[in-house]
This record gives C-alpha cells, sequence and structure tokens, in this order.
C-alpha cells in the first residue's frame, strides 16, 4: 500500500505537488493522467525517493519513504520495478545481459541470474532475442525487454512512464496485456500516460493530476481530453536521463 | 558491495571503454606527481643540508698548528673541560679529519688519495651543550698560543638554518597547490567517463544499486590510474635523481659540506608518497566527481 499524506513539493517558488493525498492498495492498476508539467513525474519521483518532499508523508510498506536514510534508499527501490519510456535498455548488453544487469546489482547470485533470466523472457514473449543486442530488435521487443528488466526482481509495485508513448496502437497493446498480466501476479502498476484510448479501454482507476493537485480520482476512470495538452510532450518526461 | 567480481569486471571494461580519457589522466597525474617530486627531492635534500649544519652548529672546531705537541693538546682541552656550556671536547687528528672528508666525497674520495701530503691540521672539537655560551669558548680560544683558525660561523649558520626553512615553507605550499589541482584535474577527467555512462548510474540508481555498488567502479578506476601514475612517476623521478647524483654529486658535497640525500633512502620514501597520492588523488577525484549524482 502507498499512502501520500498532504505531500507537498516546490522546486524554488515553482510548485511541483501541492497538498496530494491520497491511497494507492497492493495489487491496484492505475493511471496516472495530466498535462504536461502537472504534477505526475514530482509524484513519481517522490514515491522513489528520487526527490526530497518539503512536506508531508508518503507511507509505504509500513515506513514513511520521506524519512529514509541513505543507507535504506537502495532497499527501498529494489522493491519497485520502473519502465521508462524509451525503454532506457544498454546498448553494449544483449537482451538477457540487460535483465541480469538488474539482478547483478543487487547482488544476486549467477545460478539464480541464469535460472530466473530465461524464465522472464519467456513471461515478455522473448526468449527468442536473448542474445540479440537492444538495435537489432523491434521497439515493442525492446519494451518487453524492460518491463522484464523491471520486474525481475520481483517489485511489489511497477511504475511504468508512458510504456506505450513511443510504440504504434498494435504493440502499445501487446504491452497493456502484458502489463495487465504482471497486475494480476499480485503487482500493483502505477503507469502514467496520454494515451486516451488505453485509458478509456481499460476502465481501471484514474488519478488526474493538474498544477500538482489531485484534481480526480474515480475507480474506473475515463480519460478527459480537456485535462490534457497532447501526447509526448517534450518536457513531461517522468524519467530525464 | 555485493559481488567484487562484478565490479571488477565493470572497472576494467570501463578502463578499456575510455581509454583516452584514462590515458590522458594518466598523463595528467604523472606530470603533478613528478612536479611533486622534484620539490619532495628539494626538501630532503635542504632538511639534509640543514641538519649536517645543526649538528655541526652546536660545535667549534679549533684547529692547531703544527707546533703544537700532545702534551700541549691535553692542556688545552683540559682548560675547556669545565667551562659553562661544553658537553665535551675530543681530539680530532688530520687522519681521522681526512677519513671524515672521504666520507663527504663518496664515491669521489678516490681523487683525494692523490694527495700526497695531508694538508688537514690536527684540531680539538669543542661540542657544546648550549649554542649561547659558544661565544665565551671562541674568546678563550682566541686568548691561547699555537691556534691556526677557529671554525665557528654563526652568522652564516643562521642564515642558512633561516632560508632553509623558507624554502621549506614555500614548497609545503607549492605541494599543496598543486595535490588541489590533481584532484580536480581527475575529478573532471572522471566526471567525463561518468557522463558517458549517465544512463547506466540511472539505471541502476532507479533499479535500486546502493551507492557504493554505483561508485565501486568509478573509485577503483581512480585508484588505478592514481597507482598507474605513481609507478611511471617513481621510476621517472629514480632516473633523473640518479643523473643528478652521478653528474653532479661531486660539486655539491664541495658546496654543500655534505652529499645529495641517498639514493635508495629517497626513493623509497619517494615511492611511499606516490602510491599513497596517486592512490587518495585517484579515490578523492572519482568521489567529488560522482558526488552530484549520487546525491539522493
Amino acid at each position: 500500500m502507498i499512502e501520500y499524506k498532504n505531500v507537498t513539493k516546490y522546486y524554488g517558488d515553482n510548485v511541483g505537488v501541492e497538498e496530494v493525498s491520497c491511497r494507492i492498495d497492493n495489487g491496484e492498476f492505475v493511471f496516472l493522467v495530466g498535462p504536461s508539467g502537472s504534477g505526475k513525474s514530482t509524484f513519481v519521483k517522490l514515491m522513489l525517493k528520487l526527490i526530497d518532499a518539503d512536506n508531508g508523508k508518503i507511507i509505504y510498506n509500513g515506513y514513511d519513504v520521506t524519512k529514509l536514510k541513505n543507507m535504506e534508499i537502495a532497499r527501498h527501490r529494489r522493491s519497485m520495478g520502473i519502465v521508462f519510456q524509451d525503454f532506457s535498455l544498454l546498448p553494449k548488453k544483449t537482451v538477457a545481459e540487460n535483465v541480469a544487469f538488474a539482478m547483478e546489482i543487487i547482488g544476486r547470485s549467477r545460478r539464480s541470474i541464469r535460472r530466473q533470466v530465461p524464465q522472464m523472457l519467456d513471461l515478455v514473449g522473448i526468449s527468442g532475442e536473448a542474445g540479440k543486442f537492444p538495435d537489432a530488435i523491434s521497439i515493442g521487443e525492446q519494451q518487453r525487454v524492460a518491463i522484464a528488466r523491471a520486474i525481475v526482481n520481483n517489485p511489489s509495485v511497477l511504475i511504468a512512464d508512458e510504456p506505450t508513448g513511443n510504440l504504434d496502437p498494435e504493440t502499445g497493446w501487446e504491452i497493456m496485456r502484458l502489463l495487465e498480466q504482471i497486475n494480476r501476479r499480485g503487482t500493483t502498476v502505477i503507469m502514467v500516460t496520454h494515451s486516451s484510448e488505453i485509458v478509456n479501454a481499460m476502465g481501471k482507476r484514474v488519478i488526474a493530476i493538474s498544477g500538482g493537485r489531485i484534481i480526480r480520482d474515480e475507480s474506473e476512470g475515463m480519460y478527459r481530453p480537456e485535462e490534457d495538452d497532447g501526447p509526448g510532450a517534450a518536457d513531461d518526461e517522468v524519467f530525464e536521463l | 558491495m555485493n559481488n567484487p567480481f562484478v565490479m571488477m569486471r565493470q572497472t576494467f571494461s570501463q578502463i578499456g571503454r575510455n581509454m583516452n580519457m584514462t590515458v590522458a589522466s594518466m598523463f595528467s597525474i604523472t606530470a603533478i606527481l613528478l612536479i611533486l617530486g622534484i620539490f619532495f627531492i628539494i626538501l630532503v635534500n635542504i632538511n639534509n643540508i640543514s641538519d649536517s649544519v645543526k649538528e655541526n652548529f652546536g660545535e667549534v672546531q679549533i684547529n692547531l698548528t703544527n707546533a703544537v705537541d700532545e702534551v700541549k693538546v691535553k692542556e688545552m682541552m683540559d682548560e675547556f673541560k669545565p667551562m659553562d656550556g661544553v658537553e665535551n671536547v675530543s681530539f680530532l687528528s688530520r687522519e681521522a679529519a681526512m677519513e671524515n672528508f672521504k666520507k663527504k666525497w663518496g664515491a669521489n674520495a678516490d681523487l683525494l688519495d692523490k694527495l700526497e701530503v695531508n694538508p688537514l691540521p690536527n684540531a680539538i672539537v669543542v661540542k657544546v651543550s648550549d649554542i649561547e655560551k659558544a661565544d665565551g669558548i671562541v674568546k678563550r680560544a682566541e686568548g691561547m698560543q699555537g691556534i691556526e683558525k677557529i671554525n665557528y660561523a654563526q652568522n652564516t649558520i643562521d642564515k642558512l638554518i633561516k632560508i632553509s626553512n623558507y624554502i621549506q615553507l614555500g614548497a609545503l605550499i607549492l605541494i599543496a597547490a598543486l595535490l588541489a589541482i590533481s584532484i580536480v584535474v581527475v575529478s573532471n577527467t572522471i566526471k567525463l567517463t561518468v557522463l558517458a555512462r549517465e544512463r547506466e548510474i540511472t539505471i541502476m540508481k532507479y533499479v535500486g544499486a546502493t551507492n557504493w555498488f554505483i561508485r565501486g567502479p568509478f573509485l577503483l578506476e581512480g585508484i588505478i590510474i592514481g597507482l598507474i601514475s605513481a609507478a611511471v612517476s617513481s621510476v621517472v623521478i629514480a632516473a633523473i635523481y640518479h643523473q643528478v647524483v652521478a653528474n653532479f654529486g661531486f660539486d655539491f658535497a664541495l658546496l654543500m659540506s655534505t652529499g645529495f640525500a641517498p639514493e635508495e633512502f629517497l626513493i623509497k620514501n619517494l615511492i611511499v608518497v606516490y602510491v599513497a597520492l596517486g592512490v587518495s588523488i585517484g579515490s578523492c577525484g572519482s568521489i567529488i566527481s560522482m558526488r552530484r549524482f549520487l546525491d539522493t
């Protein structure tokens, strides 16, 4: 469970989020929508403790994320998987190595890496591409690698930043089906998106953010075009790489 | 760090991928270490000279004419012994003086063997426990018969020690400045390799790698660069010092009344200093350059 309690974050004079309160239960599938610069990015960064909140609490699995000490942040992040809009694969590593990388850096044994990576690739449907480099596979497949990497350490929350933003509709739907499948396994999925088609078709919970505040939180929400300024705005990347 | 092998692998592939930058930073560190080494050598030698000056400082050497016989020498020595501030009084025969002289000349001592007559006089050496009292001894000696010369150069010694203190202080300040510069150079170099791997670092951070896991390979890279630079600098400086001692050792010994600081001693110490500096420059540089990536 993730619970935001009156969370406020300013960047100098600019508002990031203001007095945000909401609760996301384990196993939920939540869409985070809103115009560029609305605070979606800040919302997610706060959850990962990539930035510090000015005020308020974020309770996650019984602890306050805003109070985490440096030593505890790495452990906290390991319980969350992240999928980036641009996939963020390492170009000099193969598909299997990209997935293994996430296990290596948290010190998993070689044996468990060898066992688990093929399972993950199988789960996301790209077991045939294990030895290829990212630029040798399609972008839909690249996104699957990124998802495999995000879930290989069994996170309880999967955060997806516009995972379909760079994909054609058909491939986008394949990715959505995969995310739904992961969600059914019990992983909480929080997805930032601009796609009204996907939001409306999925019928999941929608949290709309504007001007740093939650303006709408509906359990089977729809997308409202007036809340958006169009897809793919450049300044709204959740993860600046 | 959970798996040192993963870190080692990453470090070496990193050094390989950024070969140009690695070589560039090795050059800069080596250059700085060499300059530091030169200052170090100067410092050690100045120390050496001022030590030998201080050692002779508390001594009044009274050279005797050939007319003074053993009985007379004994009388004179007995006269100095009870004086205030005298630590001990000894006789330095011309033969012993020659031996000492040969020691100072070191490798060039065989030149002295060619002398047919020992030109050095017999002498009485009065060691003074309190430097302030030396003047009284000099005055007493001046009133005696059979004295050829009294060697005691307080003013010169004072000046020399003062100058050597200034030089030492100056060298220390310069060394500190050079160290600061070298840390900036290394941190900038490593910053470039960090930037080249920014994406990887960001992913590592997001996936939950600890700061030390991310820092590890860069730290090791910095240390390895520092160690290699230290090795290169040691070889170069040892060769230079060897040449200097071989070519100018004799003139130096004549001029300063003491030889260069012994090669082996100096190079051994310099290697220790270089390794310590190389490792600390390398690791400080990499930690500084990583700071902005790991502040959360």
